[in-house]
């Protein structure tokens, strides 16, 4: 395997807010090579979508990055002074948002909106930043490229929304692109192609790809490799065959087991109990303990990182080492 | 578009009719203008030539198709007092009244909106801060006093500002103007800020607000995501947004300040059409105010279809027109 595109090493992301101090991301290490796709996995407030702008560099105060390093081709991007990450911002590094009715400013043109993304990066003349725009157009699959982009937001379903945002992205031939949760406010079929799309682009350009999600179905079907967050650290990562067919941490087991799937049906939807807790007030020693069937009073210590199986690590005292259905 | 320009100059015009008709009556139940107009002393056939004259003898609803005959042809009435159309009368009194009225409204958004974005943008700052304090002072110290205060620290204290009246004029296009001279300018600086003042700190924080809701919109966070430079972000991104509500109250207080002049007009004894409808009403000049009132109805019918046209311009998503 090359050298990673980025390689992220004990990030950790905190808010000073007043009622004290919220470890959003809090150590999580991984790495993402050129042309391979990481499903950043989670609930609601776990963490991912802070990775994600931690790595971009857009982490609104009070939010800052405490500590650790972001290696985005050797260079560690903790140190960059903001214009040289306005440098690399959309120009190697690109993300895309999670909601398509927000991402796009309304009251400007789709070429305004691209073009301006082509300036910022390169000096060309408005012709050659046109025809960029159209041409990206094109490859997200946006019929009649050279009328839509007189269009204004409004004038698009989400779905084309979207891939107007893609293809902003795909301007400058990012070597990493984030992506938010890009498909979660899409209906089902649009997600699909949207899926397709943005794999086949990848793997062609040979872009990394961090695609943050809480669908583990997305995951399966796109990402190489998969890393669950839970309360602001990375409880398991691996392959992806190998962690969805295989989890050993009960959360991650937990996560599978609520899908809802045809094999169960009639009996109750099975789910994880309790709620997740708040960051600010996380349970000493493993953050899940409180919600787990197997937790314990060793639980109560920091769980170290193990890798039983190489390639597949985790923060857990008591793994679930069988192989379950 | 032509469709919905006529709709709305139908609906102005019904506007206007209403106007005319709670106007006339509200003016025609307070006083008796010919007990002000007439000398005490004067007799009863004296008196009645006048009633006749002034066409007060008529029964209300004979007056009133009377005014709105006239004013179909562009005839509003005649001062009872200056024995002048009372449209020609207002008409000599306007310039006054508007040269201070945009120059208050120029200040407004000239001040205003840098301070607001700044307050926006750095809302922790001291600059920040103090911005917020003093906009609490601009809308909440009554007019007259500020004024007043004004009049007393830059006319009688340190004698920099001239406190009354227009000063020298030059003539445009057949009107006086103070803003063409130095003396003028001059005369026109205290009226002005004055008026001026509440409308910056609604501006200011209204601005403000507009910035700090925008700032977190995913489409701003999406523009710093495509690496734009901080300036582009704020003065493409954010400002045309917040530039619609902004533009909705810009509109809406030009009108109020040509037609609430009244006050600072009094203050500072500019002869504009607000010290001219104080004195009309002194006197029940009835036909003026009447005239007045109506310009005021007018203007604002104007003011609100040119924002509604500014609004196609700024705010793709509001179309006039039902195409597609």
């Amino acid at each position: 395997m090359s050298a990673p595109t980025l390689e992220v090493r004990d990030l950790s992301t905190h808010f000073e807010t007043r009622a004290g101090v919220v470890r959003a991301v809090d150590g999580v290490s991984f790495t993402v090579s050129s042309g391979q796709v990481l499903g950043l996995v989670g609930e609601s407030g776990s963490g991912k979508s802070v990775t994600g702008f931690s790595i971009i560099g857009l982490v609104d105060p009070p939010g800052r990055i405490a500590g650790g390093s972001i290696l985005f081709k050797g260079r560690d991007l903790t140190k960059l002074t903001e214009p040289e990450l306005r440098d690399l911002r959309g120009n190697r590094i690109a993300m895309i948002f999670q909601d398509p009715m927000m991402t796009l400013n309304p009251v400007l043109r789709i070429d305004t909106q691209m073009m301006e993304t082509v300036f910022a990066h390169a000096k060309v003349s408005a012709t050659e930043a046109r025809q960029r725009s159209r041409d990206a157009l094109g490859m997200v699959g946006i019929p009649s490229p050279d009328e839509r982009l007189r269009a204004y937001p409004h004038q698009f379903s989400g779905g084309m929304r979207q891939r107007v945002a893609i293809a902003i992205a795909l301007l400058h031939r990012p070597d990493l692109i984030i992506a938010d949760e890009p498909t979660t406010a899409l209906d089902v079929t649009i997600q699909a192609q949207i899926l397709a799309e943005v794999q086949k682009l990848a793997r062609e350009a040979g872009t990394a790809l961090i695609w943050i999600t809480h669908d583990l179905s997305v995951v399966a079907g796109l990402a190489d490799d998969i890393a669950v967050m839970y309360a602001g650290r990375i409880v398991e990562t691996g392959r992806v065959a190998t962690v969805l067919d295989r989890p050993m941490h009960p959360y991650t087991h937990g996560l599978i087991g609520s899908v809802p799937s045809r094999n169960r049906r009639g009996s109750r939807l099975r789910q994880i109990p309790g709620m997740t807790p708040s960051l600010l007030n996380l349970p000493v020693g493993c953050a899940f303990r409180t919600r787990c069937a197997r937790a314990d009073a060793a639980c109560e210590a920091d769980p170290p990182i193990t890798e039983p199986v190489p390639g597949h690590a985790l923060r857990c005292f008591h793994p679930q080492l069988e192989v379950t259905a | 578009m032509i469709t919905w320009l006529l709709r709305r100059l139908f609906q102005a015009l019904l506007v206007v009719l209403a106007m005319t008709v709670i106007v006339f009556i509200g003016v025609n139940v307070i006083g008796d203008p010919v007990e002000i107009l007439i000398s005490p002393d004067a007799d009863q056939a004296e008196r009645a030539r006048a009633i006749i004259a002034l066409g007060l003898d008529k029964p209300l609803w004979e007056q009133y198709l009377h005014f709105l005959y006239g004013a179909l042809h562009g005839d509003l009435g005649r001062s009872f007092v200056y024995n002048e159309p009372a449209l020609r009368l207002i008409g000599s009194r306007m310039p006054a009244t508007m040269e201070l009225a945009v120059t208050a409204v120029l200040l407004s958004i000239v001040i205003g909106i840098p301070l607001g974005l700044f307050a926006g943008l750095k809302p922790n700052s001291f600059f920040g801060r103090a911005a917020m304090a003093g906009s609490i002072l601009g809308f909440s110290l009554p007019t007259f006093w500020v004024g007043l205060m004004l009049i007393m620290v830059f006319a009688v204290q340190l004698g920099w500002l001239p406190s009354t009246g227009r000063g020298h004029t030059a003539e445009l296009f057949g009107i006086q103007w103070s803003f063409l001279t130095r003396d003028g300018l001059a005369h026109m600086v205290m009226p002005a800020t004055n008026l001026a003042l509440g409308n910056i700190a609604l501006v200011l924080r209204l601005t403000r607000s507009g910035v700090r809701e925008n700032l977190t919109m995913d489409y701003v966070k999406f523009a710093r995501a495509k690496g734009l430079s901080p300036t582009r972000v704020v003065f493409v991104h954010v400002l045309k947004n917040i530039m619609i509500p902004i533009v909705t109250v810009i509109g809406l207080e030009f009108g109020s300040v040509i037609a609430f002049a009244v006050v600072t007009e009094s203050v500072f004894a500019w002869p504009g059409m607000g010290k001219l409808i104080i004195d009309s009403i002194n006197v029940l000049d009835r036909p003026v105010i009447v005239a007045y009132l109506m310009m005021i109805v007018f203007l604002f019918i104007t003011i609100n279809l040119a924002v509604d046209l500014l609004y196609t311009v700024l705010d793709p998503r509001v179309r006039l027109e039902t195409k597609e």
